[in-house]
C-alpha cells in the first residue's frame, strides 16, 4: 500500500559550487530577540528612503498643500488678528500645526498602501518573514513616519522664508523629530487598523476622509484650545494631534506647552496603535 | 520575444527530474485504485521536509480544505496539483504560518506550524501567487530587503545578494527599477529574494501563472537548477498538469479540500494504464479526471470570486 517516496536524496554542495552558490547553502542565524525590532524598523525604512530616492515626485507635490495653508491661510488669518494665540503672530502659531497636520495628513491614509501590498502579493510575503507582526507593523509606522520627517522639514523651510522665527537649536529639533515620528506611527496604525477592519481601499478611502477633517479641526492645530466649545474641548483632549501641536510650539517657538505630557501621549498612542493594528493585520493576511 | 527564451549561466538542469523515477518495480499497491492519501514517510533520520495530518481550514461555511495529509519528503520536487478552488492556496497558507491551524497538525522539517511559527518562517522561502516583487525598488533592493528581514549579516549580504541574483539570471538587470522587468523576469526575482533566505523549503503557489510557454520554461529550469545545487526541498502548486508531469517527483492530486491522490506521475499513470487495461498512454490530465470521477463538472463552479481575479489580476500584470 505504501509506496516509498521516491524523493531522491538531496543533491550535495557540489553542484552548489557549480552554480557558484555556495555561499547561499547557510541559513542565516537568528539575531538576539531584542535586535528584531529595531532591525526590522531600521529596513522598512531604508525601504521607504530608497523608494523616495527613486521618485521625489510625491515630496514635491506633497508640499503643495502646507505651503498654500501657511501662504493663503495663514497670511489672512495674521492680518485678521481674530485668533487669541498669546501674543505671538499668527503665522507663527500656525507653522506648527500645520507641520503636524501636513504629517497626520500623509499617515492617515498609509493603510492604503498596506491594501495595495495585501493585493499585490507584498504583504504576504512580509507576513512569512521571521519577522513578529508587531515588529513589521512598528516597521510600516515608523517608516511612514521618514516621509512626515521630509514633509516637515519642508515645512520648517517654508516657514523660515515667510519670516517665522522659529528654533534651530539642535536639541530641540530632534524632539520636534520625535513628536513627528511618534504621532505619525500613530496616525499610520490607525489608518492600519481601519485597513485591517474594512479590507478595501474605497471604503478605507471614505473612512480616511471622515475621519481626517474631525482630527484636524478638533485639534489645536489651528487655534487655542480655549476658543473652542466644550464638547470639542473633550475631542481635542482625547486627540493626540493636540499633543503633537503643543509639544511642537514648545519646542519650536517656546511658548508656554506640557512636553512630558505631550511625549508620554505620544509614546502611549503609538504603543496602542502599534498593538491595535498588529491584532488587525492577520484578516489582511486571509 | 521575453528574456526568458535565453537560459542565463551554464545551467545544465542535471538529470533532477522524471526519468529517473521508475527504477525499482511497482509494488502491487499502486493498481489499487484507491486513493494513496499520505504516504508514508521514510522512517530515516532526516524529519520530512512538510508532514501534514488531518488539516482543516474553513473560510465561514465553506471548507476550503477538509482533511488533508500528506508528506513531502526532504529534497525532493512536490507539486500540489487541482483545479481553482481545490483548496491547494488554503493548504499552502496554513503551511506558511499565514493562516492558523485550526485543526489537524503541520510540520515543517519537525517543527510545528501553530506552535513554532518564527522558526519554520527561517525555513521557508515563500513565492505568491501574486507578483509579489516591490515595482518601485531595483532587483537588488527587492532581494536585499529580504536578505535584512532574515537577518544575513551585513559582511556577507552584498555578496549573497549578487549571488542570487546572478543564479536567476539576473544580474545584468539587478539596478533596473523591477517595475521594468518582463513578467518571467519578476517571477525569478521573486525566486532570488527567496533564495537569498537560504530556505530549506522553497513553496511556489502558481509560479508560471498567465506566463507565456517559453517565460514558463525558463522559470522552471531555473527552480530545477537552484533545486539540484542547493538540495532544497521545493513545494509548488500548480494547475498545469504538464508542467507538474515534467517536473515534479511525486505529486499529490487535490480536489474539494482533499488529497485525492498522491504519487509519482509516472506511477499514476502506470496505474490508471492498468486499471483502463489497454495501451494508451494516459496523461496526468487523464489520471486527474479518473480520480476526480464524474465530478469534474462541479470543479469548475471551484475558485469563488476573489481567487478567480486575484488570478487573472497577475495574469494581467504579466502581460
Amino acid at each position: 500500500m505504501s509506496a516509498a517516496p521516491a524523493g531522491r536524496p538531496p543533491v550535495s554542495a557540489e553542484p552548489a559550487a557549480a552554480l557558484g552558490l555556495a555561499p547561499l547553502l547557510t541559513t542565516p542565524r537568528a539575531r538576539p530577540g531584542w535586535w528584531v525590532l529595531p532591525a526590522r524598523v531600521g529596513a522598512m525604512c531604508l525601504v521607504e528612503l530608497q523608494k523616495l530616492r527613486h521618485d521625489r515626485t510625491e515630496l514635491y507635490t506633497r508640499a503643495v498643500q502646507p505651503a498654500l495653508w501657511l501662504l493663503i491661510f495663514g497670511e489672512t488669518f495674521t492680518r485678521i488678528r481674530a485668533i487669541p494665540t498669546g501674543g505671538v503672530p499668527y503665522l507663527d502659531y500656525l507653522a506648527p500645526g500645520i507641520i503636524a497636520q501636513s504629517a497626520m495628513f500623509i499617515a492617515i491614509f498609509y493603510g492604503i498602501m498596506i491594501i495595495w501590498e495585501r493585493d499585490s502579493g507584498v504583504l504576504t510575503k512580509l507576513l512569512v518573514t521571521p519577522t513578529p507582526r508587531a515588529a513589521l507593523v512598528a516597521g510600516k509606522a515608523f517608516a511612514s513616519g521618514v516621509k512626515s520627517l521630509m514633509q516637515a522639514a519642508v515645512v520648517l523651510v517654508l516657514a523660515t522664508l515667510l519670516g517665522v522665527a522659529l528654533t534651530w537649536n539642535p536639541l530641540r529639533l530632534l524632539g520636534v523629530a520625535a513628536a513627528v515620528l511618534l504621532a505619525s506611527a500613530f496616525f499610520s496604525c490607525l489608518s492600519m487598523s481601519i485597513a485591517g477592519i474594512v479590507l478595501t481601499r474605497d471604503r478605507l478611502m471614505g473612512v480616511g476622509q471622515a475621519i481626517t477633517m474631525p482630527l484636524f479641526f478638533g485639534s489645536n492645530a489651528l487655534y487655542p484650545v480655549d476658543v473652542m466649545p466644550d464638547w470639542l474641548r473633550a475631542v481635542s483632549a482625547v486627540n493626540p494631534l493636540s499633543y503633537q501641536v503643543d509639544a511642537l510650539r514648545g519646542l519650536l517657538l517656546g511658548t508656554p506647552s506640557h512636553l512630558l505630557l505631550d511625549f508620554l501621549v505620544l509614546l502611549a498612542a503609538a504603543a496602542a496603535g502599534i498593538t491595535a493594528a498588529s491584532c488587525l493585520l492577520g484578516r489582511l493576511a486571509r | 520575444m521575453t528574456p526568458d527564451a535565453v537560459t542565463p549561466e551554464p545551467v545544465t538542469p542535471a538529470p533532477v527530474t522524471t526519468g529517473t523515477v521508475t527504477p525499482e518495480p511497482v509494488t502491487t499497491g499502486t493498481v489499487t485504485p484507491a486513493p494513496v492519501t499520505g504516504t508514508t514517510a521514510t522512517g530515516g533520520v532526516a524529519p520530512d521536509a512538510v508532514s501534514c495530518r488531518g488539516l482543516r481550514y474553513s473560510f465561514g461555511r465553506t471548507k476550503a480544505v477538509d482533511g488533508v495529509d500528506l508528506t513531502v519528503v526532504s529534497g525532493e520536487v512536490f507539486g500540489l496539483l487541482g483545479p481553482n478552488g481545490a483548496g491547494k492556496t488554503t493548504a499552502i497558507r496554513c503551511l506558511t504560518t499565514l493562516l492558523p491551524v485550526p485543526a489537524g497538525t503541520v510540520q515543517v522539517f519537525g517543527h510545528d506550524a501553530a506552535k513554532e511559527r518564527m522558526a519554520v518562517r527561517r525555513m521557508i522561502g515563500y513565492v505568491p501567487q501574486q507578483l509579489s516583487a516591490d515595482a518601485s525598488l531595483t532587483g537588488r533592493e527587492n532581494v536585499a530587503l529580504f536578505a535584512r528581514l532574515f537577518d544575513v549579516r551585513r559582511r556577507e549580504r552584498a555578496e549573497r545578494v549578487a549571488l542570487a541574483l546572478e543564479a536567476v539570471g539576473l544580474a545584468d538587470a539587478a539596478d533596473r527599477m523591477a517595475g521594468t522587468y518582463s513578467g518571467g523576469m519578476i517571477r525569478r526575482l521573486e525566486l532570488a529574494q527567496a533564495l537569498v533566505t537560504a530556505p530549506r523549503l522553497l513553496m511556489l503557489d502558481e509560479p508560471t501563472i498567465g506566463l507565456d510557454p517559453i517565460a514558463r520554461t525558463g522559470v522552471w529550469e531555473h527552480i530545477t537548477a537552484i533545486r539540484a545545487a542547493t538540495g532544497m526541498t521545493v513545494l509548488v502548486t500548480t494547475h498545469y498538469m504538464d508542467e507538474a508531469d515534467q517536473y515534479c517527483d511525486r505529486v499529490a492530486l487535490m480536489h474539494a479540500g482533499r488529497v485525492q491522490a498522491l504519487d509519482t506521475p509516472e506511477r499514476l499513470k502506470a496505474a490508471l494504464r492498468d486499471r483502463r487495461g489497454d495501451d494508451s498512454a494516459p496523461t496526468l490530465e487523464d489520471v486527474f479526471r479518473d480520480v476526480v470521477g464524474g465530478d469534474l463538472g462541479a470543479s469548475e463552479e471551484g475558485g469563488d470570486f476573489r481567487d478567480v481575479r486575484r488570478t487573472r489580476r497577475t495574469a494581467s500584470r504579466l502581460g
